[in-house]
């Protein structure tokens, strides 16, 4: 072990420079949430994530956004355990019907001023599942959604840019 | 293992019914429920291994292997017109949540079933037996009882479906005396999408689609056994290098998977370096990914007919240094667990699952092989290109934490050779071939076998004269490991809890489809 962390002492980090914010959706969308954010909360933001039925990838690359290559919480930005402590709800999945409580319940739980991200195209819109006895149609059939960022899942680097676009560039 | 021994029973023996043309690659047959009930017993016997058992509007089906060589693979039918069968549960636990789920989904009642509690229908979906042929519009019940804990002293503690970190969601009641656990009691169906209705009358292009979704972290596999599963079905060859390519993104995956659950595993130990560390080797083996084929998770790149990215020298010799740099930078990271005593502590006798059980569910993929059982797809029932290339399958006894973590770090290096030799051998040619097969114009049905990193993923295909999808069945490797993880948290402390969960990291969605 002690080998591994004095190497760390003489390799650059892995951590790459910060991505900005190119999509001209996602700058539009968050342009109104910006002057909000800002003003009441610095530029540090909580996170809870909720899945409501992904089917795991947009969570493999949501948990990518720690490693050190993306270091997320350079940016202010930081997961949360529990929603009481949390800013920005982002959901997942095309919201189950069998999910759709727990996540009411969790939004009702997190204290106001506070933002929804839709993660991945099944939040955004259904997905692939918009036809399905089992769920709803994505996120905004069943909570107020400020901001999506679309992909299938999205990359970190699109997830990046998303979050990040929560602050303005 | 490979060849059965003369001297055993055989037994498919008398296992009689008429023969279903249409399926392949291995028999399906028709069956009274004389036939039905013997096969029960032959399982509760442990002479069969349950690989999954799926139903349809007026038909359960059951898929067994012969449990002293898993190449023999037989499907057995029953019609139900009356919407009723006799259960396998009864006799075969495995068989429970399966039943469950399939009186969810189509109305079918399994005669003699001992948990009659729904699975999948929680009550909120405004329809009842959504797949079932006439549908009903009564609502099931939203009340769900729990087993009961009786004892001094136990308390109970919920947790999820919403969980802390960024998981999938899943409500698991620990029932605890002081720290030690006395019942573990799961209950899913959270993320249930209706997938295996979506995929009803979807064309093969949209098909391939939804089964790639199934678990995002085996997309591939997913893709690979949809594929096949099709390709049987309409006698459909894929191209040579096609063949290989799927089996070099299928090992792709596992290493992604492999290295960051190692990572995670003791980062529940509370050990984050190899976190860190894990994490970094992971993501160079995800971008690579996507410099190579396209997508980070290499998502929708099986297509039934081939595959839709190729790689060329230059991918190739990419991914060559790659593996040399991982097995390099691995090797350390393993010498570190190795030597880390206080970690260790937490992982070795940490939710042990008996051989025995192992056996009796029929575990596959590191769950199954860290408890001593012989299994992998990729050799048995096998898959080409797999037997053209050396691998070796480790096995260890203990079942505990540490011995998923080791039959897993063992296949990090196996995947690594597997890759380079893939590489090595990869055939030139075309990718994909276009035109279905021979028999097109006639219903045909296909069964797949396929190793993901977590294990057997099973897929069976019913395609009619139009090319769409009457029903398919996907069954992911969790539903024979999740009730595994209920008996292997048995009197460890409350604390273990989320490091045993992690060291099996079964599929929710996989499994709630």
């Amino acid at each position: 072990m002690r080998k591994t962390l004095f190497e760390s002492l003489t390799h650059r980090p892995f951590t790459e420079k910060l991505a900005i914010p190119t999509d001209p959706e996602i700058t539009r969308m968050a342009a109104e949430l910006d002057v909000k954010a800002r003003r009441r909360l610095g530029r540090s933001l909580s996170l809870r994530l909720v899945d409501a039925g992904s089917c795991n990838a947009c969570e493999l690359e949501l948990n990518a956004l720690s490693n050190p290559y993306y270091d997320l919480e350079r940016f202010g930005l930081r997961f949360v355990a529990s929603p009481r402590h949390a800013d920005v709800l982002l959901v997942t999945g095309p919201v189950t019907k069998n999910m759709r409580e727990a996540l009411l319940r969790t939004y009702d739980a997190m204290p106001a001023p506070k933002w929804v991200v839709a993660v991945g195209d099944c939040a955004a819109c259904g997905g692939l599942y918009a036809d399905s006895y089992a769920c709803e149609c994505g996120a905004d059939a069943v909570l107020p959604v400020n901001l999506r960022i679309a992909g299938c899942p999205p990359s970190p680097n699109q997830l990046l840019e998303g979050l990040l676009a929560l602050f303005g560039s | 293992m490979t060849a059965r021994e003369p001297s055993l029973p055989d037994p498919f023996d008398r296992l009689d019914g008429r023969i279903v043309a249409e399926h392949r690659p291995w028999p399906r047959i028709e069956v009274q429920t004389d036939v039905w009930t013997e096969a029960a017993g032959r399982l509760s016997r442990r002479a069969l291994d349950l690989l999954g058992l799926w139903g349809e509007s007026q038909a359960v089906h059951m898929a067994v292997a012969d449990a002293n060589d898993p190449n023999r693979i037989l499907v057995l039918s029953l019609a139900c017109p009356e919407g009723r069968y006799p259960s396998l549960g009864r006799v075969h636990p495995p068989a429970i949540r399966l039943e469950r789920a399939a009186a969810d989904l189509f109305g079918l009642v399994p005669v003699g079933l001992p948990d009659t509690r729904p699975w999948l229908d929680h009550g909120k979906w405004g329809v009842h037996a959504p797949l079932a042929a006439q549908r009903s519009d009564t609502r099931s019940s939203e009340e769900y009882e729990l087993l009961p804990v009786d004892g001094e002293n136990v308390h109970q503690l919920p947790v999820g479906p919403v969980h802390a970190g960024i998981i999938e969601p899943g409500h698991f009641r620990i029932s605890a005396d002081g720290d030690t656990v006395v019942r573990l009691e799961e209950r899913l169906g959270y993320t249930h999408k209706g997938v295996e209705g979506l995929l009803r009358g979807a064309d093969l292009e949209r098909a391939a689609r939804l089964a790639c979704r199934c678990s995002g972290d085996s997309t591939v596999a997913y893709g690979l056994a949809f594929a096949r599963a099709a390709e049987a079905a309409l006698g459909w060859t894929p191209p040579a290098r096609a063949v290989w390519l799927r089996a070099l993104m299928a090992e792709f995956e596992r290493l992604a998977n492999h290295l960051g659950d190692v990572g995670a595993i003791c980062n529940d130990g509370g050990f984050a370096i190899m976190l860190a560390h894990c994490s970094v080797l992971r993501e160079q083996v995800l971008r690579e990914a996507s410099s190579s084929f396209g997508h980070r998770l290499m998502m929708d790149r099986i297509v039934p007919g081939g595959v839709v990215t190729d790689i060329d020298a230059a991918g190739a010799a990419r991914i060559t240094t790659l593996m040399a740099d991982i097995r390099l930078r691995f090797q350390r990271l393993t010498e570190l667990y190795d030597t880390t005593a206080s970690l260790q502590d937490r992982t070795v006798g940490t939710g042990i699952v008996p051989t025995e059980l192992a056996e009796q569910f029929g575990a596959s993929g590191f769950v199954g092989r860290a408890s001593g059982r012989r299994c992998d797809a990729r050799r048995w029932p096998g898959y080409p290109p797999y037997g053209e290339l050396e691998f070796e399958i480790p096995r260890l006894e203990a079942g505990d934490v540490n011995a998923r973590l080791w039959i897993r770090i063992r296949e990090v290096e196996q995947s690594t050779r597997l890759i380079e030799q893939i590489l090595a051998k990869l055939p030139d040619g075309p990718i994909r071939t276009e035109s279905g097969g021979s028999s097109a114009n006639t219903v045909s049905e296909g069964l797949a076998i396929v190793e993901g990193f977590r294990g057997e993923i099973l897929i069976w295909v019913r395609i009619d004269a139009a090319g769409r999808i009457e029903r398919c069945h996907l069954r992911d490797p969790s539903w024979f490991q999740w009730p595994l993880l209920e008996a292997a948290i048995d009197g460890n402390i409350v604390a273990d809890f989320p490091i045993c969960n992690k060291s099996f990291n079964c599929s929710y969605s996989g499994h709630d489809l």
